[in-house]
């Protein structure tokens, strides 16, 4: 009987032992619903991250991470936050990658993650009501808010003499948002918005919203919104001969826009985040080796936001909620050794001999306010059925 | 030229699309009616068989493409792929009859109960289609997209304004007329035609002068199979198939049919259009085309919309209520064909 509790009580604490050198993180992204078609390679971009981590055998003096994948849904708010409860209370995560969309990533915030107290860095929340919400400084995000791209579409647009326009946005968070911002930049530089309309997803006609755009006039149509409603209001303006010049947001570049909108797309302007330089490159490449798609929306954000969370926990010393929370600045902004994708097993190395990192990562990471990415945007035109890049802001 | 361009205008963002919105409603409202006045009840399953019937139209254009069989005359290859669609419409719609239906009016069942059978079709239904077309939306529509294009119109007549009219809509528009025609004449000129009039009007009546009751049902059936199939496509030619807002047009349907006078195959036709321009006026800003018809320094500065685009379907509802309330028969007091 002795030796059996003997026995017991050795396997209990060396269980206890194992259990200690693994730390869980959660991925918390929409594996199903809207977004289901580019959530696994973000995931996946995540976990290059920390299986490189894993294999330099740095981490916390030989600690590994171990990814605890969950369905934020996209839409579903409720579904989103048992979710991430489950995580944190059945899984033990100590941070949390994710989520994904602006609305079902503030009700995780707001309702499980702040009276947790679990720091959560989105890869793609992109509404600006995050810049201005209070998360007790557990809040980070590697994109940039959509408060920023407004500024910079409305500048594009005045730059090239439109200044009387009309503006439609998806009638949720993000297009909202995005729309407030564009209209405050745009206004504070001179120009005038005839006609603001909201338009739904998912209706087979838009003549209805189109016909109350041209009802106002103006010289061009700003659309913020995804490919489907956005792109359908695109081209019924265009065959109405409401509109002949567009301007567009990130939600709708892709592939996709070209095949389903055709010729009337051609000349429309628009924006969306980008990184480029050498980080970027060396990112692409891992992935191409890894058999990641490292090409798709918002991998290199997934990457950066997992590869911030593991240097922060280094940094402090401990994976612990509270220590990672208070040193992701420090890891992700100057001063420091600058960090690249595939140089994390140099910056784990810097952290525990007490020196500092400058995370740049594979999208330039800089946080600027609460925490949130400054974001570098490049401004295309659609020229014969192709992206080409103007510039970059 | 003022109001010339104020007519343009008007035609080209409410009228040409209501005129075809309110075609592919009467289509759909006409089926109400015909199963209202002989089966005798409320046919909820309406817009998912209609989209059911659609997504076989589409299947058979997919073939028919895949075939290399195309565009006939520069007209949308779905056309062809009808006679498919009418086949597998007709069979299922037999079908349900047989299994569902037919055992209720065998019991005499109260007209509620079969609107609640029809209910239960409709899932059914809905999920059929689904589960071959997925929830996303399906385009299927080619040839020349368009008869005239608006760049076409300005520089052809010189106005400021200008219009386009797609295929689609002229189709739609061509062909609700012809069917109507060719329905009214059915009613009213054929033995079967008589014989389902006679139904509708006076059951046991008709029973002692000899008339099969099963084959007026199934004649019934074929042709809200055909007018299903049809509104359908045309439907989906024009705004793009999703089975969703298939569902979703049941309220303005059974708005115009009740609008009408259920049961009253010519108030079907009024009613559908009466709610077509209803919605697109009253959510239309009038600001353009009173710009042109007022004279100078009068012009407008709102937007002269009486609702945002948002309520269309608000609209509709409101008519439903105002007409169950005011004049419950309808405009044409329904109830036999």
């Amino acid at each position: 009987m002795k030796k059996l509790l003997l026995a017991s009580t050795a396997l209990a604490f060396s269980a206890g032992m194992a259990l200690a050198d693994e730390v869980k993180m959660g991925v918390l992204l929409g594996f199903t619903g809207p977004i289901e078609s580019i959530t696994p390679y973000m995931a996946d971009g995540a976990e290059m991250a920390w299986n490189e981590i894993n294999e330099s055998g740095m981490f916390l003096g030989g600690q590994t991470i171990t990814s605890v994948r969950a369905d934020s849904t996209c839409v579903d708010s409720s579904a989103a936050q048992a979710a991430a409860e489950r995580m944190i209370s059945s899984d033990g995560v100590v941070a949390i990658m994710g989520a994904d969309c602006s609305g079902v990533t503030m009700a995780v915030l707001q309702n499980v993650a702040m009276s947790a107290g679990i720091p959560m860095i989105s890869p793609s929340a992109t509404s600006p009501a995050f810049t201005t919400t209070e998360s007790n400084g557990l809040f980070f995000r590697t994109s940039p808010s959509d408060a920023r791209q407004g500024e910079i579409l409305a500048g594009i647009v005045m730059e090239r003499g439109f200044s009387d326009v009309a503006l439609t946005y998806t009638n949720n968070d993000y297009g909202a948002g995005f729309a407030n911002a564009f209209e405050e930049s745009f206004l504070a530089l001179g120009g005038t918005i005839t006609s603001k309309v909201a338009h739904e997803e998912a209706r087979g006609d838009y003549s209805a919203e189109v016909g109350q755009l041209a009802s106002a006039g103006g010289d061009a149509l700003v659309i913020l919104g995804y490919v489907d409603g956005g792109g359908s209001m695109l081209r019924t303006a265009y065959e109405l001969g409401a509109f002949e010049n567009f301007f567009i947001g990130d939600g709708m570049y892709g592939d996709e826009m070209i095949s389903a909108v055709g010729e009337a797309l051609e000349g429309t302007i628009g924006t969306i985040p980008w990184a480029e330089g050498e980080g970027a490159d060396r990112f692409h490449a891992m992935a191409e080796e890894a058999g990641v798609q490292g090409q798709s929306s918002y991998t290199r954000e997934s990457y950066d936001a997992a590869a911030l969370l593991a240097l922060a926990a280094q940094a402090a010393g401990e994976a612990t909620p509270e220590g990672i929370a208070a040193n992701i600045l420090n890891v992700a902004n100057a001063p420091g050794e600058e960090i690249l994708p595939g140089d994390l097993a140099r910056g784990l190395e810097i952290l525990a001999n007490g020196g500092e990192v400058n995370y740049v990562g594979a999208t330039n990471v800089e946080l600027v306010g609460p925490g949130e990415a400054a974001g570098s945007y490049r401004e295309y035109v659609v020229e014969g059925g192709e992206y080409v890049t103007v510039q970059f802001h | 030229m003022e109001p010339l361009n104020a007519l343009v205008s008007l035609s080209n963002f409410m009228l040409i699309p209501a005129l075809a919105y309110g075609s592919q409603l009467a289509l759909g409202a006409l089926g109400i009616t015909l199963i209202f006045s002989i089966l005798r009840f409320a046919h909820f399953a309406h817009g998912d068989t209609m989209a059911l019937g659609t997504a076989a139209v589409i299947g058979g254009t997919f073939f028919l493409q895949a075939q290399g069989i195309t565009e006939p005359f520069g007209l949308p290859t779905a056309l062809l792929a009808i006679p498919f669609g009418l086949l597998v419409m007709i069979a299922y719609l037999l079908t349900a009859d047989k299994l569902v239906y037919k055992y209720f009016r065998k019991v005499k069942a109260k007209p509620l109960t079969l609107v609640m059978a029809s209910l239960g079709v409709m899932f059914v239904t809905n999920g059929i289609t689904r589960l071959f077309m997925g929830v996303g939306e399906t385009r299927f529509e080619d040839g020349n997209r368009f008869l005239f294009t608006v760049r076409e119109f300005r520089d052809f007549t010189g106005l400021a304004e200008g219009m386009a009219l797609r295929s689609a809509q002229a189709l739609t528009i061509i062909t609700a007329l012809v069917v109507m025609v060719a329905l009214f004449w059915f009613l009213n000129r054929t033995r079967s035609g008589k014989s389902m009039r006679a139904y509708s009007d006076n059951e046991d009546l008709a029973l002692l002068s000899g008339i099969n009751p099963e084959r007026v049902v199934m004649i019934t059936w074929t042709i809200t199979a055909i007018l299903l199939v049809l509104a359908g496509t045309l439907y989906g030619l024009d705004k793009g198939f999703r089975p969703f807002n298939y569902f979703q047009l049941l309220l303005p349907m059974f708005a115009a049919a009740i609008l009408g006078g259920l049961g009253s195959p010519i108030g079907a036709i009024v009613g559908a259009y009466v709610v077509a321009f209803a919605e697109m006026g009253i959510t239309y800003a009038w600001r353009r085309v009173f710009t042109y018809l007022m004279p100078e320094g009068l012009e407008p500065t709102s937007m002269m919309q009486l609702l945002p685009v948002d309520y269309k379907f608000a609209v509709t509802f409101a008519i439903l209520v105002i007409v169950l309330l005011f004049r419950p028969t309808g405009i044409f007091k329904g109830k036999v064909l």
